[in-house]
């Protein structure tokens, strides 16, 4: 039992994808401007990572070597399709702004990372939960950044406002620069390093240290 | 674990995965598709309702659309035709068949769009009197990477812009793609679409400066989107234009539509 719920929660902190792993920085830049778009992404890559690690996992015995990439590809595109015409037909508007993002869940790096580590050697239950373990990682960081963004950025959560904005007649002079993609490197970076500050064990050894000074006068 | 990687065996996870996979998705494709047609329907309107700048929140579109007549003009006479079903019409299939559309020349495609066809759908807003109050024109064109569809609804003088707005595109996203952003398109509003008889209304590069002369034929081209702005220019000339709705906008003021 506690391997599984090591399975399950390990993703979340302790060896998460965004933070320690560094895969699926694109979508996080991309669709967390909204939290409620983001939610949407996040529910529908905890799912794709999940039911692609349970198929996969389940014929891993049965892939050649040769063609595992591909095979762990059609698969997951495969998801993907199906989750995209769902929100085609369930949540129309939010489809429309998730626009490709939900295309290129099949490019996310995470998908296809616990397919290729995890789901190849384990039995499908364990990668079942893996995959929504790290699911769930991608969506703290997520909604952590989107709620950020939002509430700083337009005043709003879910759309709601919360911060009534200058140019409506309030006080808040919201940050535009929260809105642009590059502001979440900055939040993805400060999580980062506060994650790394209290779980110092993650932070990745030096490839080199720098040799001291040794001709003292050079270059005077 | 060796067995796995002959060529038979290959080929037969290859195909089965394929197969499995190819079913799977064309299921839920086909399963979906009703629904979804209804959301391209409603998001139509609701476009439509957008662009002439009638679109309330918190009210049902198919309501508010209810007060859209919608009918069919002949695209080569400027006339409506009645003896076709608006409500039938597909616009975008007529478009590729050569029996309901003419291949337009490279000088008359500026909006490359390659076939126009011979009826075009309008939306018509009629005020209490029953008089034409606004007239919703679909409108499409080439902007950097697709075809941009959209719909320009003009005030009851067939010349002063009421609203512009696209519905489906594949635009750079951030750059073309402004095209969605509620600030570029509540500069249309005011516009004017012709200067004697000639279609003038452009995108400009840079801002506006609301002092010229040229101003109300001008927009604010989109930044970073040069080709994508250059398609919106085309797209009105074209559609504003003789081989457009030039004919059926003469009609309209002259009353004779």
């Amino acid at each position: 039992m506690d391997s599984i719920k090591e399975t399950l929660t390990g993703p979340i902190f302790k060896n998460n994808p965004i933070a320690l792993q560094i895969l699926g920085i694109c979508s996080a830049l991309a669709v967390t401007s909204s939290l409620q778009v983001t939610l949407v992404m996040c529910v529908a890559l905890t799912l794709v990572t999940a039911f692609s690690s349970l198929l996969i996992s389940a014929i891993r015995k049965q892939i050649p070597g040769s063609i595992r990439i591909i095979v762990q590809m059609v698969i997951i595109a495969s998801l993907v399709i199906v989750v995209d015409q769902f929100l085609k037909a369930y949540a129309f508007a939010i489809s429309k702004q998730l626009s490709v993002f939900v295309g290129l869940i099949i490019t996310n790096c995470i998908v296809m990372g616990r397919a290729e580590a995890f789901a190849m050697k384990n039995p499908p239950i364990p990668s079942f939960i893996d995959g929504i373990g790290n699911g769930l990682g991608y969506s703290v960081i997520l909604i952590a950044v989107a709620v950020v963004r939002e509430l700083f950025g337009a005043g709003k959560l879910m759309g709601i406002e919360i911060l009534p904005l200058v140019t409506e007649g309030g006080w808040y002079n919201p940050n535009g620069l929260l809105l642009l993609p590059p502001s979440a490197f900055f939040l993805i970076g400060l999580f980062i390093w506060g994650l790394r500050s209290v779980r110092s064990e993650q932070v990745e050894k030096p490839d080199f240290k720098m040799a001291g000074h040794t001709a003292a006068r050079e270059g005077v | 674990m060796s067995s796995n990687d002959s060529t038979s065996k290959t080929l037969i996870v290859a195909f089965s995965v394929s197969i499995v996979c190819a079913i799977f998705v064309s299921a839920a494709t086909v399963m979906l598709k009703p629904v979804q047609e209804v959301n391209k329907a409603l998001d139509r309107k609701r476009n439509i309702l957008a662009a002439a700048g009638m679109l309330e929140e918190g009210r049902s579109v198919e309501e508010q659309f209810s007060q859209i007549t919608t009918r069919i003009v002949d695209l080569r006479t400027g006339k409506f035709v009645d003896d076709i079903d608006p409500q039938k019409y597909d616009q975008h299939k007529a478009a590729k068949d050569p029996s309901t559309s003419d291949k337009l020349s490279p000088e008359e495609d500026l909006a490359k769009i390659g076939r126009r066809e011979n009826y075009a759908l309008v939306y018509v807003v009629e005020n209490g009197a029953g008089d034409i109050d606004k007239v919703i024109l679909p409108v499409r064109g080439y902007g950097l990477w697709s075809t941009m569809y959209g719909f320009v609804a003009l005030e009851d003088d067939a010349n002063t812009v009421a609203g512009l707005g696209f519905y489906e595109h594949g635009e750079t996203p951030g750059l073309g793609g402004e095209v969605d952003n509620p600030r570029w398109k509540a500069m249309w509003p005011g516009k004017e679409v012709y200067r004697d008889g000639e279609v003038a209304v452009g995108l400009i590069k840079g801002s506006v400066d609301p002092s010229a002369a040229n101003a109300p034929w001008q927009v604010d081209g989109l930044a970073g989107a040069t080709l994508t702005s250059r398609g919106v220019t085309n797209l009105l000339h074209f559609w504003m234009g003789e081989n457009g709705f030039e004919p059926f906008l003469n009609n309209l003021r002259a009353g004779e539509a």
